[in-house]
């Protein structure tokens, strides 16, 4: 009985995306006929816990696969999306990766949306020899470089945060900083970069304050800090602690000693849940991000501005730099398509030789030891000015 | 700017542990109302918390109610919520053993923070301060006047609550229920009503801490089991069952946990707390205030 309904469940759902891709794909097929069309297969957290990241990322795909397939295709193969949703499940992404290299037979993959479950489908990915292109930040989904061989990924790394700090504080003569970091894994991972690279500044940690995620105050860790003769604060953590971090800063009084944030605060709802008391807050973000405050002159400017006005136009949001991942992502994927085509080993090929491709989140230069391709010259300084950021100086 | 002293860090790690501990022993005091009553430990005492600075967001901040009916009406709704938690959910599981209460609690804080989720979003809400929001200075150290607020309704819903148990024949038939359900009801007493009354009572404790905290700490959906944990350990700590143990001992907490971060290390201060309440209980297992004579007669 369980197996009869579940043959049932399989077959509907068979029935059901036949009919939607009959009824979906002709219109976008019929621009470029003849030629075969190119699939790319992508696996994002679309719904559960990192929706927050696979929604903007989905909706960032559909609307490039449009733009291209009006444009004519990719040198007139219509580009084919395969988007699974892996609900942020390790599980599930793999089922979902195994069917895309086995079914759908697609020569690169973009996503997952997760470390997690990046690093759950990386071995897939080098077993099977088909390029994949994570959209997570863990530095461990691209090291070591030689078992990664087949996978890429496009969002910066904590190390690059972590250096466009430091960089920021030496060239304003800071040399002496505390740290106060989230017992998450997002604020453990940037403790351990930021140890690592003051040294290599010339910066003395002179505190290391750590609090869980929860936590309802956070003055005891800023007292201690307020005794050192620290010069500025890192605060490395994600969710209402960082906004407790800027609310007891200002409280205490600390507000001379620089409160510099991770990439974590980079949301224009933290501004708001900090009122005031952000004036002045600093934070390395990706350009992605800000593209109204870049220059003309940028090299990123024309990108960004022009996924920002067509995403924010199609889909009535703000933009995420979740959905620039997925920008990158694709884009480097098409355009890997269009120099050689559908063959997986050119593809990971062209994409290693990479280099100078504008995106959202930088300029990527690819390696064959550097298979992220950012730096730290990627992130810009921006700080809190009159209720929302401003390029720092 | 200069830096700031020893005794003037001392002070602020003081004044921070009390703010802290107060909502603790708010939180303790929920459960040890329930736990006088029918000796059911609630563990979804931290959601009503969490429920009473979501209910004030959305009186104060969306339907732009004054303070004070904002802070009524939220502790109203949020009475209506245990109470309802208490006739859909405890009432008719009435001949089951106290543990099998102890776990539909469990579902219950599961479902109401489900259900927050659901209405309110994953995101953190902020609350303005009561009054004034900018800090002073005492003894060296800042002074939000928030915190004060905290201590002051900590104290003064720790007198009501004894003054109603002790002086008032409601709250002593209350615990009479406890003490004795059928020699309660032989004296005439509705026990189903006190068990009602207890849950209602002891919700709206947690909405006054989640009302007074919210402006400090931020809430969102997922903050009241963290809460809940902390106030039933002060709970233990203090001897269940016991409120000015409750309040002694979540004060204790905080005070632990704060100097715990100031002095030692931040990244041990949650087990500081729990090494204390172990300790303790090793020691004294009726905790610091209860009696080992009234721990023998009741269940758990």
């Amino acid at each position: 009985m369980h197996t009869r309904s579940n043959t049932l469940v399989v077959t509907l759902c068979v029935a059901l995306s036949m009919f939607l891709t009959t009824a979906l794909l002709p219109p976008l097929a019929a621009k470029a006929e003849a030629k075969e069309p190119y699939k790319v297969g992508a696996i994002f957290a679309v719904t559960g816990r990192a929706s927050f990241l696979g929604e903007p990322e989905k909706k960032t795909v559909e609307m490039i696969a449009e733009e291209i397939n009006a444009a004519g295709g990719i040198n007139g193969h219509p580009l084919e999306l395969i988007v699974y949703d892996d609900e942020g499940d390790a599980t599930k992404c793999n089922v979902a990766m195994k069917r895309l290299i086995s079914q759908d037979n697609v020569p690169v993959v973009i996503g997952p949306s997760t470390s997690g479950t990046s690093l759950a489908v990386v071995s897939v990915a080098d077993k099977a020899q088909i390029p994949l292109i994570s959209c997570a930040a863990s530095k461990k989904i691209v090291m070591p470089v030689e078992k990664r061989h087949w996978v890429f990924k496009v969002a910066g790394s904590d190390i690059h945060v972590a250096q466009r700090i430091f960089a920021h504080m030496k060239a304003k003569g800071i040399t002496k900083v505390a740290i106060m970091t989230g017992t998450t894994g997002f604020g453990a991972s940037g403790r351990e970069e930021l140890l690592a690279f003051a040294p290599k500044f010339g910066i003395a940690i002179v505190a290391d304050e750590r609090y869980g995620p929860k936590d309802t105050d956070l003055t005891a860790q800023l007292t201690k800090i307020k005794g050192t003769d620290a010069q500025a604060i890192v605060n490395w953590s994600i969710g209402p602690t960082q906004v407790l971090a800027v609310k007891n800063w200002r409280a205490l009084g600390m507000g001379h000693l620089p409160l510099y944030q991770s990439h974590g605060f980079g949301s224009r709802k933290n501004i708001e849940l900090c009122g005031k008391d952000a004036e002045g807050v600093l934070c390395p973000l990706a350009r992605v991000n800000i593209g109204r405050l870049l220059p003309d002159s940028h090299i990123q400017k024309k990108v960004v501005m022009k996924y920002t006005e067509t995403y924010e136009k199609k889909y009535h949001e703000p933009i995420s730099s979740f959905g620039g991942h997925a920008w990158d992502s694709l884009h480097i994927a098409v355009k890997a398509l269009e120099a050689v085509g559908p063959d997986r080993a050119k593809i990971r090929d062209f994409i290693e030789d990479l280099t100078g491709f504008v995106g959202q989140h930088g300029v990527f230069n690819f390696s064959a030891t550097d298979h992220n391709g950012l730096s730290e010259d990627d992130l810009e300084m921006v700080v809190v000015k009159d209720g929302d950021w401003a390029i720092a100086r | 700017m200069e830096q700031i002293t020893l005794s003037g860090q001392l002070v602020q790690y003081a004044i921070t542990g009390l703010t802290v501990g107060s909502i603790y022993a708010l939180v303790a005091i929920g459960f040890n109302i329930i736990y006088n009553v029918t000796e059911i430990i609630n563990f979804a005492q931290g959601e009503f918390v969490m429920l009473g600075g979501l209910f004030m967001v959305f009186f104060a901040r969306v339907l732009d109610m004054p303070v004070p009916l904002a802070f009524l009406m939220t502790i109203a709704g949020v009475m209506a919520i245990g109470i309802m938690m208490e006739r859909f959910a405890i009432f008719p599981a009435k001949n089951a053993s106290v543990l099998t209460m102890i776990i539909i609690t469990i579902a219950c804080s599961i479902l109401l923070k489900g259900a927050a989720m659901y209405g309110w979003g994953k995101d953190p809400f902020t609350l303005p301060p009561f009054t004034d929001r900018k800090p002073f200075v005492f003894m060296g150290a800042a002074v939000f006047p928030q915190s004060i607020w905290v201590v002051v309704t900590t104290l003064v819903v720790v007198f009501f609550l004894t003054m109603f148990f002790k002086r008032t024949k409601f709250g002593k038939a209350m615990i009479a229920s406890s003490d004795n359900r059928d020699a309660a009801q032989l004296m005439g007493i509705n026990v189903k009503t006190m068990v009602m009354v207890s849950f209602g009572l002891s919700a709206a404790v947690g909405a006054v801490a989640g009302v007074v905290i919210t402006p400090i700490s931020l809430m969102e959906y997922d903050r009241g089991t963290l809460l809940g944990l902390k106030g039933f350990g002060a709970a233990v700590l203090g001897g269940l069952g016991h409120f000015y143990g409750a309040v002694a001992a979540g004060f204790i907490v905080g005070l632990i946990e704060s100097f715990c971060a100031g002095l030692v290390s931040s990244g041990y201060k949650d087990a500081a707390a729990l090494l204390v309440l172990l300790l303790v209980l090793f020691v004294k297992p009726s905790g610091l205030f209860g009696s080992k004579e009234v721990m023998k007669m009741k269940e758990f």
